[in-house]
């Protein structure tokens, strides 16, 4: 247990360091993998806490990057003014979601379905709003600068890594701090056995809509970051469902419910995926869909081997907390 | 004195099968008091609506001068109410100690106080030695232990008691029983509870309800309600052990 501190230390230094070592490719793919941890922590939340499974959660990272990028694309409001709007949008939508599946009863893998019908009409709705840009989608200017514009999150590559790096370790010491305080025990004995819970005066309601609106704003955060990183925003894109697959890929390799998994499952996945698509270049195939086959490959394996993800066993033998 | 729980002629079907029927007592505060009858005669069912899983269909249940018919089953452990289920359900992949810290947190303003008034409640339960195991790995008899732990850490007026020693040997038991006696004497814990052990009924009942079929056929004192002749009917072949 006492080793987990020396080696966030560790950590925390290889990664403030990365930027002044790598180069460009490699700090996109550093910076992609803190976008899954960080996303992969945001949706751990609701499953892995609280053990409300979403698989729509690609309809916050929408909503989040369209509330901020509308903002911007039509009356050139900021992106600090546009977080707040996202924020707001995706926790009304997770509470409208959560209060309609848990007042009315709808559990497991019903309620997973509901999740994944919100996402799919909202990805229908923006695809005919002309307003946003519709299907052809909706770009932002692109003022690419050399040196850091905060205010309107304009600026070198460096910038974005930074800004993930600080949102990823954020959601680890939130939910670090979440887990050993009352919503995390809370939470966890809503997923062990939601009766008993119940039984033990836990207004299970209440709670499981917290988890949700949180996970929905975090990941909402998650949708303003990429509307200014990429500036461009399709609906077909950012709301499909493989995109919500891939956001909970991460934490179901590294370890549901634990801090670490998501973090570690989003490094392995994506350095994986990363190095398959360099060898498969370099041996000049051209085949699309062969990352998703990856994916799922690497699913299967980790489900029939390692039912807990890699992060369980792994946390024990280097002695560390999860 | 009035009564800690009252329940008057309260019914129960489901899906027309009648479940209780007309079902009344009272349990005064301080007292240990048993429900017991054959398989299947609506002991759980009572239960249940006492802890606010379902609403009766006709019938009041009073706790502490007020109607709580239709509460949830958080808002009746908030009001007083503990309980343990038939079928344990321990938070598996929790540790004991946390799944005790689960019910402490109802009344404790932080974890730290949770994690210390639990660990009291191990103690006394004889769990303490195994605070830091899963409670997945627990043994029939420590689960029971694990569930009466828990309700207690939500400091009940009134503890609900569902077969809590069915499973365990008789000098586990016993050590059960003076559990609770103490409970009650030391700290004025009322007690109701669904039990099938005679021993635990005998040793602990201060007042015995005899429910057959939904209904209510005889109350009294323990003595008293093992040599009535309808109990004894309702029981026909199995010999009360007293």
């Amino acid at each position: 247990m006492n080793r987990t501190a020396p080696l966030l230390a560790v950590l925390a230094v290889v990664l403030l360091a990365l930027p002044h070592v790598v180069g460009s490719y490699a700090l996109s793919v550093a910076t992609l993998i803190l976008y899954f941890a960080y996303t992969g922590q945001a949706w751990n939340v609701m499953m892995g806490f609280a053990g409300q499974l979403s698989l729509g959660h690609s309809l916050y990272v929408g909503v989040g990057a369209y509330a901020a990028g509308t903002l911007f694309y039509h009356y050139e409001i900021g992106p600090w003014a546009g977080l707040w709007l996202a924020l707001a949008l995706c926790v009304l939508l997770g509470l409208a979601i959560g209060f309609l599946a848990f007042r009315f009863g709808i559990s497991g893998v019903y309620f997973a379905l509901l999740t994944i019908a919100f996402a799919e009409f909202t990805r229908l709705g923006f695809d005919h709003a002309d307003w946003l840009g519709g299907p052809g989608g909706m770009f932002l200017r692109v003022a690419q600068r050399d040196t850091w514009d905060l205010a309107n999150f304009r600026g070198p590559p460096i910038m974005y890594y930074y800004t993930m790096l600080a949102l990823a370790a954020g959601a680890l010491a939130l939910c670090a701090w979440l887990l050993r305080s009352r919503a995390g025990y809370y939470w966890q004995a809503i997923r062990e056995n939601e009766e008993a819970a119940r039984a033990l005066g836990i207004n299970t309601l209440r709670w499981k809509m917290l988890a949700v609106a949180l996970s929905a704003a975090m990941t909402g955060v998650s949708g303003v970051f990429l509307a200014f990183y990429y500036n461009n925003l399709f609906p077909e894109q950012i709301f499909h469902i493989s995109r919500s697959i891939e956001i909970i890929l991460g934490p179901v390799i590294g370890g549901v419910g634990t801090l670490f998994g998501p973090i570690l499952g989003a490094a392995v996945l994506t350095l994986l995926s990363e190095g398959i698509t360099e060898a498969l270049a370099a041996l000049g195939w051209e085949s699309p869909g062969v990352k998703q086959v990856f994916y799922g490959l690497v699913l299967l394996m980790v489900v029939m081997f390692l039912p807990n993800g890699i992060w369980p066993g792994l946390a024990r033998r280097m002695g560390v907390g999860r | 004195m009035s009564a800690l729980l009252e329940v008057r002629s309260v019914s129960k079907s489901f899906h027309g099968l009648r479940a209780v029927h007309d079902a009344s007592f009272e349990v005064p505060p301080g007292a240990i008091n048993a429900l017991i009858g054959p398989n299947g005669a609506g002991k759980t069912t009572i239960f249940n609506m006492v802890a606010g899983v379902y609403p009766p269909d006709a019938g009041e249940i009073v706790f502490d001068g007020r109607r709580i018919n239709g509460l949830r089953p958080d808002q009746m452990c908030a009001a007083g109410i503990g309980r343990t289920f038939q079928i344990v359900k321990p938070f598996a992949g929790l540790s004991v100690l946390d799944n005790v810290i689960v019910g402490a947190l109802l009344r404790e303003k932080s974890v730290a106080a949770a994690r210390q008034v639990s660990r009291d409640i191990l103690e006394k339960l004889h769990l303490g030695s195994k605070s830091n195991l899963p409670a997945s790995s627990l043994s029939l008899p420590d689960r029971k232990r694990l569930e009466v732990a828990r309700a207690l850490a939500t400091r009940p007026t009134l503890l609900l008691l569902d077969e809590v020693m069915a499973g365990l040997r008789p000098i586990e038991c016993d050590q059960m029983v003076e559990v609770f006696r103490g409970l009650n004497r030391r700290e004025g814990l009322t007690i109701l509870l669904i039990e099938h052990v005679m021993r635990a009924v005998m040793a602990l009942a201060q007042d015995i309800g005899v429910l057959h079929q939904g209904e209510v056929i005889a109350r009294g004192m323990p003595a008293e309600v093992v040599r009535d002749p309808a109990v004894l009917e309702c029981y026909l072949g199995e010999e009360i052990e007293v």
